[in-house]
């Protein structure tokens, strides 16, 4: 059995590049993949542990975050398709009418 | 002690001129709006009168069929505190019911003569209206009169001394708003403030001799004080004399004595009727009344007697001196009252207190008797200058100032004028002391008195009367023989019957008067009835020798003055023919001897200089100028500006909130540059939290 420090070094690895790539991209489909990268960096960690205690809580909660995941990516990709219509680019560094 | 016969009717001494009053008060500007209208007013104010002077005549029958037994009727009570035990109480004795009978009697002919009087005087004064506003005082003046005579302690007698103070005051300055000639001035009520003001002078007087008699004899009321006196006489002379002294100078507030008798003259600015019932008649006669009433006080202490007798003398010779050089014939008769009361208050100074009130009542008829003729001769001068304003059409009479009072305006009138004449002849021979009329026999007691008592007051007062002899004959030279020195006095015109009437009746007082107390054996009627209340005093019989001297000065000052004015009548605009004899001296009669010019020097000039001081320097330099302006608002405006606006507000209060505004800008200054837009930024802000969050945990 592979020890879980493996696991969870590669959940940690997944969630950093996830993280970095929302951070640094400029095209929301990217950072919504990075999203999803780092939510399954979550989904990684979450079953690793699970399996580690023998619990199946983790497995539980990894359900609902692909349920979640695949309601955000729904309702995110609508916003994407809507803000190209009104503005005609989906560059998130010209996106910045919240600032105060 | 019970009450007998009508005794239960004393109240209405007082409510029936109240009543009158009231009625007149209450329907008299309904009355003014009918044709009988002035009448209704004179006759309801009259009768009101007359109903005081039945109730007066019912308690002195009452007192008399007692055999002069005092009888109180107590009627409400006043002030109960501690052993203060005020009643109103009414007294009924042979003093007070012959007061209650002259105060009604006279007053009542006076009500009837004013409505007459008052008739043409508010239409020469053109205020036809002020007419009710008359009555209604004039009956106030004798419900107060009978308060004050009435009354059954010195607290109640006090009420109505200043009650007819007040009605005075009112009546002196009833044409408040004009002088005596008409014309708009404040003289008259200037005379009425100065009348006012000297009795109040007076009045303190008599409270200090009130308050030191509650002091020391505990009590106010007449019995219970005359008990107590003997006592203390015995222990604290010093005491009753400071009390009767005290007094004295309230009776010479009230009685125009010196040194207070100056408003009297002043006091003429009233309408006639007035000067006739409170100027010579009643009010100025309650000092007298007060001394009689507290006999038993006097007769204690001998030193304050003769003060008061010589106080009374020396009023009557001096006031006689001004009577000599004056021409206005009111100011004749009130330097002549004057001088009549200096006669009463020596009487009663020197213990002949039933010559005194003899004297009283004599004065009142026929001093009334004058000046109610006197108003007649003024009323038909104003009559004679009205028609002679009509006759010559609007022209030159309307500029020249007529003063139907002064004498040398008159002359010769005992032809145009005869009945007024024929009274004020009467009213003269009784004041100048002529048998066998009333004055002769009430002035010979007098000096019968004086005579026996203190020489010296027996001279005074004889040049005194002497001296009345005089100005009145020049009285009558003056005014109604010779020549008219004027137009208006040529045309001059009688009187009507509601004015002569009652001075026929106050005539026939004077010349019956006398007959009250006659100085022979079996007529002394007068000192029995009032020996009742003052203790059995010993009826001197007629002195000859004392009255054919005053008898014999008299007829001798009536024919001195008949060669001085009646032998060679005045000519118009010729000076008085006293002038060149008596020079510097006459001066001094026609001014009064100066004592107004005197008192303005040393009282009022120096008062006003306090009050200019205390205005000045006191209240506007320091008050105002330095405590008000300096200190105070100087103060105040350098803590508020300096001190908390300059200091606190701007420095420290300010300093906290614009510090507090700028704190708050910086700050979001600053962090606004966090809220860029970019979500990414965000982002990262939430990672970088994460991070040192996380940090911190691991650290920890």
């Amino acid at each position: 059995m592979v020890d879980i420090s493996y696991y969870i070094l590669l959940s940690a690895v997944l969630f950093t590049i996830g993280a970095m790539g929302v951070l640094v991209r400029r095209n929301p489909l990217i950072i919504f993949m990075s999203v999803e990268l780092m939510l399954n960096a979550a989904n990684l960690a979450f079953v690793s542990f699970a399996s580690m205690h023998g619990s199946l809580d983790g497995q539980i909660f990894v359900f609902f975050v692909m349920t979640v995941a695949a309601a955000e990516v729904a309702v995110g990709l609508a916003l994407i398709v809507q803000i190209f219509k009104s503005r005609h680019s989906i560059n998130v560094d010209e996106m910045n009418s919240l600032k105060g | 002690m019970e009450t007998h016969g009508f005794a239960f009717l004393a109240p209405w001494l007082i409510f029936a001129p109240l009543v009158g009053l009231l009625l007149n008060i209450l329907l008299g500007g309904w009355f003014m709006k009918q044709p009988w209208g002035e009448r209704a007013i004179g006759a309801i104010a009259a009768s009101a009168s007359g109903a005081a002077f039945v109730v007066s005549a019912l308690l002195a029958y009452t007192v008399s069929a007692a055999h002069g037994e005092l009888m109180t009727v107590p009627f409400a009570q006043w002030i109960h505190i501690g052993t203060l035990e005020l009643d109103w109480t009414f007294r009924l004795d042979s003093l007070s019911t012959t007061m209650m009978l002259v105060v009604s009697g006279v007053g009542t002919l006076i009500h009837i003569y004013a409505i007459g009087y008052m008739h043409e005087d508010v239409r020469f004064k053109n205020d036809i209206p002020r007419y009710q506003r008359f009555f209604v005082f004039l009956n106030l003046f004798i419900a107060a009169m009978m308060i004050l005579v009435s009354g059954d302690s010195y607290m109640m007698l006090f009420v109505g001394w200043e009650g007819v103070g007040l009605c005075s005051f009112l009546l002196i300055g009833f044409w408040y708003d004009m002088d005596t000639l008409g014309r708009s001035s404040w003289a008259n009520s200037n005379a009425a403030k100065k009348a006012f003001i000297t009795n109040r002078i007076g009045d303190f007087g008599f409270l200090i001799a009130g308050f030191l008699m509650f002091w020391r004899l505990g009590s106010f009321q007449f019995d219970q004080v005359f008990a107590a006196a003997p006592a203390l006489a015995a222990s604290d002379h010093t005491t009753i004399i400071l009390i009767t002294l005290f007094m004295l100078i309230g009776v010479a507030g009230k009685s125009a004595q010196i040194p207070l008798y100056v408003w009297l003259p002043d006091a003429m600015a009233g309408p006639t009727p007035v000067s006739a019932l409170i100027h010579a008649a009643t009010m100025v006669t309650a000092g007298v009344y007060l001394i009689t009433r507290s006999a038993p006080l006097y007769t204690l202490v001998p030193e304050a007697q003769y003060i008061v007798a010589m106080t009374g003398a020396v009023t009557a010779l001096f006031a006689a001196t001004i009577a000599v050089g004056q021409y206005d014939i009111k100011k004749v008769l009130a330097y002549s009252t004057i001088s009549q009361l200096g006669f009463m208050v020596a009487a009663v100074g020197m213990g002949a207190y039933v010559a005194g009130m003899f004297h009283l009542i004599t004065h009142a008829f026929f001093k009334a008797l004058l000046f109610l003729s006197a108003g007649s001769v003024i009323l038909g001068l104003e009559r004679g200058h009205h028609h002679l304003a009509h006759g010559h059409g609007h022209g030159d009479h309307h500029e020249e100032v007529f003063d139907p009072g002064d004498m040398r305006n008159m002359g010769g009138l005992r032809k145009t004028m005869p009945v007024t004449f024929w009274l004020y002849m009467i009213g003269t021979l009784a004041l100048a002391g002529i048998v066998p009329f009333a004055g002769f026999w009430s002035k010979d007691e007098i000096l019968l008195d004086a005579n026996l008592h203190y020489t010296g007051v027996y001279w005074i007062l004889t040049i005194a009367a002497f001296l009345t002899a005089f100005y009145m004959g020049r009285q009558i030279w003056m005014v109604f023989f010779g020549e008219a020195r004027h137009e208006a006095a040529a045309h001059a015109e009688e009187s009507p019957a509601v004015m002569t009437v009652p001075l026929m009746v106050l005539a026939a007082l004077s010349v019956l008067g006398g007959a009250l107390n006659l100085p022979f054996e079996g007529f002394h009627n007068l000192t029995h009835w009032l020996g009742h209340t003052l203790g059995e005093v010993e009826a001197m019989p007629l002195n000859g020798v004392v009255a054919g001297v005053s008898t014999v000065l008299a007829l001798t000052a009536i024919f001195v003055s008949w060669l001085l004015y009646g032998r060679n009548p005045l000519k118009a605009g010729q000076p008085d023919p006293l002038k060149k004899p008596l020079g510097l001296a006459f001066t001094g009669m026609e001014n009064k001897w100066f004592v107004d010019e005197g008192y303005w020097f040393a009282i009022v000039d120096r008062y006003v200089d306090i009050a200019r001081f205390l205005a000045d320097k006191i209240d506007w330099e320091f008050w105002h100028d330095f405590v008000h302006e300096k200190v105070i608002a100087g103060t105040y405006n350098w803590l508020s500006n300096s001190a908390l606006n300059e200091g606190l507000d701007k420095r420290v209060i300010d300093a906290i909130a614009n510090g507090l505004g700028k704190a708050t800008q910086w700050l979001s200054g600053t962090t606004r540059k966090f809220q860029n837009g970019f979500v990414r930024s965000y982002a990262l802000s939430v990672f970088l939290g994460v991070v040192i969050i996380l940090g911190y945990l691991l650290l920890k």
